[in-house]
């Protein structure tokens, strides 16, 4: 197909669709850099928790008729709480080991997760209504602009810079950074890490769980919406590198305008794009695009 | 070491009479090529201390390439084996060469996602048959003259495969090369600082583990004729990591062990249990993470090296 015959509406549409998995990538991204950086552990379970957030969503409006507006604020919640459960039941007893366990754990937790919801909600998908006060589009005279798509792109774009401003701005930050530095000196000044720790990989479950809530309505819910995005998570992760936030936000966004794109003009290569960049920028700059050492 | 020797001694007598006693040859070929698959991985975990989350790719490239060469060129088994292999190997080098350059955590990370990215290739591609898969490939001759449609033929030709492999393996470990991957797996600073090129070892040991996973796929496409999505799929990889974690990283035994736990586990539980088998095996992983990370095997020896020592 000649890239010009593309019509103008198609083009944007499928730029917007390649926004919002952009938003997607870079809140899963956001939240693995951050466990990453005090923890140490990269956590495979965060396609789990993001998928856990979408079905969180399904059953209270499903079972409950609970709606969005509170889904929004419970699912992260419950999420985050079974967080610091596991961080508090496992992930604690694995610190001082090679960070390989941590990662292997989380696999071992997430197939868990997965075969659970596989076995009592099948793989076909389950539709998640828009919510009433987002449904609709508006015209932006070049291009029809779906509400709830802009809701969720300027959500998650929220999310993150107050993730960033909470993480490079404040006094708690400030502590949090030092702790990633030196655990020991911080402690040594009287400062609580563990819980510290603890409250952190809390925090990246709720991150997940919400992207998982805002994803509900756009995306088919399944048990496997969570492996299926967090390995393309990963190649995000490895494109940008953990070292920046605001690094691995503006990766995240990039790379699903990339994927919107090749979906217009070739989209038998859209699944893979993301891996052969990835490729590319590891035989080009192998430390990633932000990142800080190899 | 006398016990270990009755054991190998016991298990391969076992292996040989295995037909004549009555077990499903099918069954014994399967755990073999697991084994050998497992056995391949751990190579590169157990002995260079790198963990590759895609060794699907290589097993499933292998196990597709020769499916199709067996299939539509009909080329003869051993040599379309030897085919697998290749490409397993040349997948191997540019994945490998790719992927070392970065360290620990993100090595996983990449082989991971360079190996889904072969999942979608699979998919897609004609040759590969999409979400069908190569079905029906025939067994074929043995070098043109020995039929293997015959289990027990076959049978004799995986064991014997097998224990090359697992000679190999242990040939390649208490190698002066196997020697140099153990010190790079303890310490790589150091291993550098005494003029050893790690990249070049580590990639030397990647392909080797590759090629020997590829070996183990052509195999099983061979003993069941069909190569399909699933032997690419990242939870292949996450079947032979458990299969090595559970038997024991970095023992010579322990992964055959574990594979034969995990295939037993799956031939047994996938009609009683559905997608229960993937939280039975997702709760392995945990307790062999939080209680025993050296798997049965090194358990085993940690045990009886323990005992003999206050004896």
């Amino acid at each position: 197909m000649n890239p010009f015959d593309i019509p103008l509406q198609a083009l944007l549409g499928q730029l917007l669709i390649g926004l919002v998995n952009g938003s997607f990538y870079a809140m899963l991204s956001l939240g693995l850099a951050v466990i990453f950086g005090l923890l140490g552990i990269i956590n495979f379970a965060h396609g789990a928790l993001y998928m856990m957030g979408a079905f969180g969503a399904w059953i209270l409006m499903d079972k409950f008729g609970i709606g969005y507006w509170y889904a929004i604020v419970i699912v992260p919640i419950a999420i985050g709480v079974l967080g610091i459960v596991i961080e508090r039941l496992f992930l604690k007893h694995l610190y001082k080991l090679d960070p390989l366990y941590g990662l292997l754990l989380t696999f071992g937790l997430a197939l868990i997760a997965e075969g659970i919801f596989r076995d009592r909600y099948g793989v076909s998908g389950q539709s998640y209504n828009v919510p009433e006060s987002l449904q609709g589009a508006t015209d932006l005279g070049f291009m029809i602009l779906p509400n709830y798509r802009a809701w969720v792109v300027l959500a998650s774009l929220g999310t993150c810079l107050g993730t960033w401003f909470v993480i490079e701005r404040t006094r708690l930050g400030a502590t949090l950074r030092a702790a990633t530095e030196n655990p020991h000196m911080v402690q040594a000044f009287g400062i609580n890490v563990p819980i510290m720790v603890t409250l952190t990989y809390g925090a990246g479950a709720a991150l997940a769980a919400l992207a998982g809530v805002l994803a509900a309505p756009v995306i088919q819910v399944t048990p496997l919406m969570g492996s299926n995005i967090i390995i393309v998570v990963f190649a995000v992760v490895v494109i940008g590198g953990m070292g920046s936030i605001l690094g691995s936000v503006l990766t995240g966004l990039a790379l699903g305008l990339i994927e919107g794109l090749t979906r217009v003009v070739y989209p038998e290569a859209s699944n893979i794009v993301v891996f052969v960049i990835m490729a590319i920028v590891l035989v080009l700059r192998p430390a990633g695009l932000f990142g800080k050492e190899a | 070491m006398r016990l270990t020797t009755y054991v190998y001694i016991a298990l391969a007598a076992l292996a040989v009479l295995a037909p004549l006693i009555g077990l499903y040859p099918v069954f014994v070929m399967k755990l073999l090529c697991f084994a050998i698959f497992a056995c391949a991985f751990n190579l590169l975990l157990g002995y260079t201390g790198l963990l590759s989350f895609g060794h699907a790719a290589y097993f499933g490239a292998a196990a597709y390439t020769t499916g199709y060469l067996v299939k539509t060129l009909h080329w003869t088994p051993e040599v379309a084996i030897l085919g697998g292999m290749a490409l397993a190997a040349f997948s191997g080098l540019i994945v490998g060469a790719m992927a070392i350059r970065r360290q620990g955590i993100y090595f996983a990370m990449i082989t991971l996602a360079l190996a889904q990215m072969l999942y979608f290739v699979c998919l897609q591609l004609k040759l590969t048959g999409g979400e069908d898969g190569l079905q029906g490939v025939p067994r074929g001759n043995l070098f043109g003259m020995l039929s293997l449609s015959n289990d027990t033929t076959m049978y004799y030709f995986v064991l014997a495969l097998f224990v090359t492999v697992f000679l190999l393996i242990r040939r390649i470990v208490h190698s002066p090369f196997g020697q140099i991957l153990k010190a790079i797996r303890e310490n790589e600073p150091r291993a550098v600082s005494l003029g050893y090129d790690v990249e070049r070892y580590k990639l030397l040991a990647f392909v080797l583990s590759t090629t020997l996973a590829g070996l183990a796929g052509s195999l099983k496409t061979l003993v069941f004729g069909f190569a399909t999505l699933s032997d690419v799929h990242w939870s292949m990889s996450g079947e032979v990591i458990l299969m090595t974690l559970l038997g024991g990283v970095g023992t010579f035994f322990g992964p055959v062990l574990g594979a034969g736990i995990v295939v037993a586990l799956q031939d047994n539980l996938a009609d009683k249990v559905g997608s229960w088998v993937s939280v039975i095996i997702g709760a392995i992983f945990v307790v062999c993470v939080m209680a025993f990370r050296r798997g049965l095997v090194g358990e085993a020896q940690a045990f009886f090296g323990r005992k003999k020592k206050t004896a």
